[in-house]
């Protein structure tokens, strides 16, 4: 049995594989966005002053927040196509296959984390190309995208959440496009929390993007500061048991009746 | 022969309620190895239900259930390996090839290594997909789809194939191509179930239907015994217009030659012993009580004649 389990997400993995590799304009999309956020943001900041609050090489404080946003908009979006797969009659046919349901899941989990597990790394492959070093070395890159499976788990849980909770896939987009920026701008991404007003600043303890964005940073500029880092992983860890928590009720319900 | 059957399906008292409807109310029925046996019956009259119950995919309220000799409730998998599902909709991914949506499933029935390679150019084979197996699905037309749908859920070589409504939304072309296909398939032993609301679909490619409305079964048999069982003739009348329908009801219902006679949609359907001898008497009484008629016609009871005798409905609608 339990390698049969293997056998089927294996299956499922493939097919996410062969989709992604038969759409290119997403992929370049997926890697080019990231980028252009940086140098953008990056050079607008700069001038506005902004990047005063930050000290030092503002690129590479942005760095992290990049790194971690894009691990966040991936993971959110991680769940759509389940909820195609749910609208078009697909997922009903899967599950009358002799499967652990839970494949379904795994299976495209898997794929959403080890893809923006990439994409993060690409993004600090193309920092290093601008001139971004982090203080940590390649050990430190690791501990980056150590970081953000952490924070990508439990928000690729939530998005799955959503395709069994949500009606349509347009419900799906809107309520992406209208939380992706608030959760950006009520986080550590582009200022740090201490030049942010009093309750935004409140508000961004409290997104778990701020954390991992703060663990990253450190890695990315300071040095292994190894309280933090626990710290970080704790509150991670804590926010992906809630995620999963939340998922399992989401998915026990919708896969049983 | 003379040995006992074997039954594939054996349904005793079936019965599926959700919070306000109940889906299918007491149903029983017994399906025999190598049959075609099809549910006929209008949407929303419990099919898919009764699908989903006999895949474990939803569990009955009441009654006994046994797919393959094993309960769907308490084990699903062992049901599930032995039934081929395809369902309403085309259930495939439009942006993967073909031979690519057919590796999938085969890991969805742990099929490895070479048994796999082997099962997939069999089913490509069978359903006539071998020469664009490596084209994205999406360029192919409703009937490939469809084809390469059915092929999914034939890589494991069920016993049993459920086909929810195979033809639906399909053209005329199309429909008998896929009706060709599961004839050939019965030819070689596999067994049948289908749902459909089609007439046609069911009086061709069912042995035995089990007529079914509300959720309750109204009639099972052979499509030639259910038909048979209404006897005589069916006379369809369509009354000119303003003619008062009920008083016409009342003047054919006075006529001996008459067994029953059911308005529907401005359409009176009366049974009769033989069409030829009474029809003359029939116009003559509607022309007596000063019911003008506007078209008449009759024919050998079909399948819808059966599911008006036993719902007082039609499930097409019909013109005369």
């Amino acid at each position: 049995m339990g390698s049969d389990f293997y056998v089927e997400v294996g299956a499922f993995l493939r097919r996410w594989y062969w989709r992604l590799r038969r759409e290119p304009v997403s992929i370049f999309a997926a890697l080019a966005q990231p980028v252009l956020w940086l140098f953008l943001f990056g050079n607008l900041f700069r001038r506005a002053g902004v990047a005063a609050t930050a000290g030092g090489d503002y690129l590479a404080f942005m760095t992290a927040g990049v790194v971690v946003m894009t691990i966040v908009n991936a993971a959110l979006a991680g769940g759509i196509e389940v909820m195609f797969d749910r609208e078009q009659g697909l997922l009903a046919r899967l599950l009358a296959a002799p499967i652990r349901p839970a494949s379904v899941l795994v299976g495209r989990f898997l794929f959403v984390v080890i893809v923006t597990s990439l994409q993060a790394g690409v993004i600090l492959a193309m920092a290093r190309l601008m001139g971004v070093r982090p203080a940590t070395g390649l050990p430190g890159v690791a501990g980056v995208l150590a970081i953000g499976v952490l924070l990508g788990a439990g928000v690729a849980v939530l998005s799955l959440s959503l395709a069994f909770r949500l009606r349509t896939h347009g419900e799906f987009f809107e309520l992406i496009a209208f939380i992706s920026l608030p959760l950006l701008f009520l986080s550590s991404a582009l200022v740090p929390l201490e030049a942010m007003p009093g309750w935004m600043a409140a508000v961004a303890r409290l997104n778990p993007m701020t954390y991992a964005i703060d663990a990253v940073r450190s890695l990315m500029l300071r040095g292994w500061a190894t309280g933090l880092l626990a710290g970080v992983a704790g509150v991670l860890v804590l926010f992906d048991a809630v995620c999963l928590a939340i998922g399992v009720r989401t998915f026990s319900r919708a896969l049983r009746d | 022969m003379g040995g006992r059957r074997l039954y594939v399906v054996e349904a005793e008292g079936l019965v599926k309620r959700f919070a306000k409807v109940v889906a299918v109310d007491g149903l029983s029925l017994s399906i025999r190895e190598g049959e075609v046996f099809g549910l006929l019956g209008p949407n929303g009259a419990g099919k898919t239900t009764t699908i989903r119950l006999l895949l474990g995919l939803t569990h009955p309220t009441e009654g006994r259930l046994r797919v393959c000799g094993h309960d769907p409730t308490r084990e699903p998998q062992a049901v599930r390996r032995c039934v081929g599902y395809v369902g309403q909709e085309i259930a495939v991914d439009p942006y993967l090839t073909a031979r690519e949506n057919l590796m999938v499933f085969a890991g969805l029935y742990h099929l490895r290594g070479d048994e796999r390679r082997r099962r997939i150019e069999e089913v490509l084979e069978l359903v006539g997909l071998a020469e664009r197996a490596d084209d994205v699905v999406r360029t192919f037309s409703g009937g490939m789809k469809k084809r390469l749908d059915i092929a999914c859920g034939l890589l494991h070589r069920p016993r049993l194939l459920f086909l929810d409504e195979p033809t639906l939304g399909l053209d005329v072309e199309t429909r008998r191509r896929v009706w060709d296909f599961v004839k050939d398939l019965a030819g070689q032993g596999m067994t049948v179930l289908l749902t459909t609301h089609y007439l046609e679909e069911a009086d061709r490619l069912c042995d035995r239907v089990a007529i079914i409305d509300r959720g309750k079964l109204q009639a099972v048999g052979r499509p030639q015994e259910l038909k048979d069982g209404l006897g005589g003739d069916v006379l369809r009348l369509r009354l000119a217009e303003e003619a008062p329908l009920s008083a016409a009801v009342e003047a054919l219902q006075r006529l001996p030659c008459v067994t029953t006679v059911q308005p529907v949609d401005g359409v009176l359907t009366a049974r009769v012993q033989s069409g030829e001898s009474a029809l003359p008497q029939v116009m003559d009484a509607l022309a007596r009580a000063g019911i003008g008629v506007a078209a008449v016609s009759w024919s050998r009871p079909t399948l819808d004649d059966v599911f008006l005798a036993h719902t007082g409905r039609r499930l097409e609608a019909h013109g005369v």
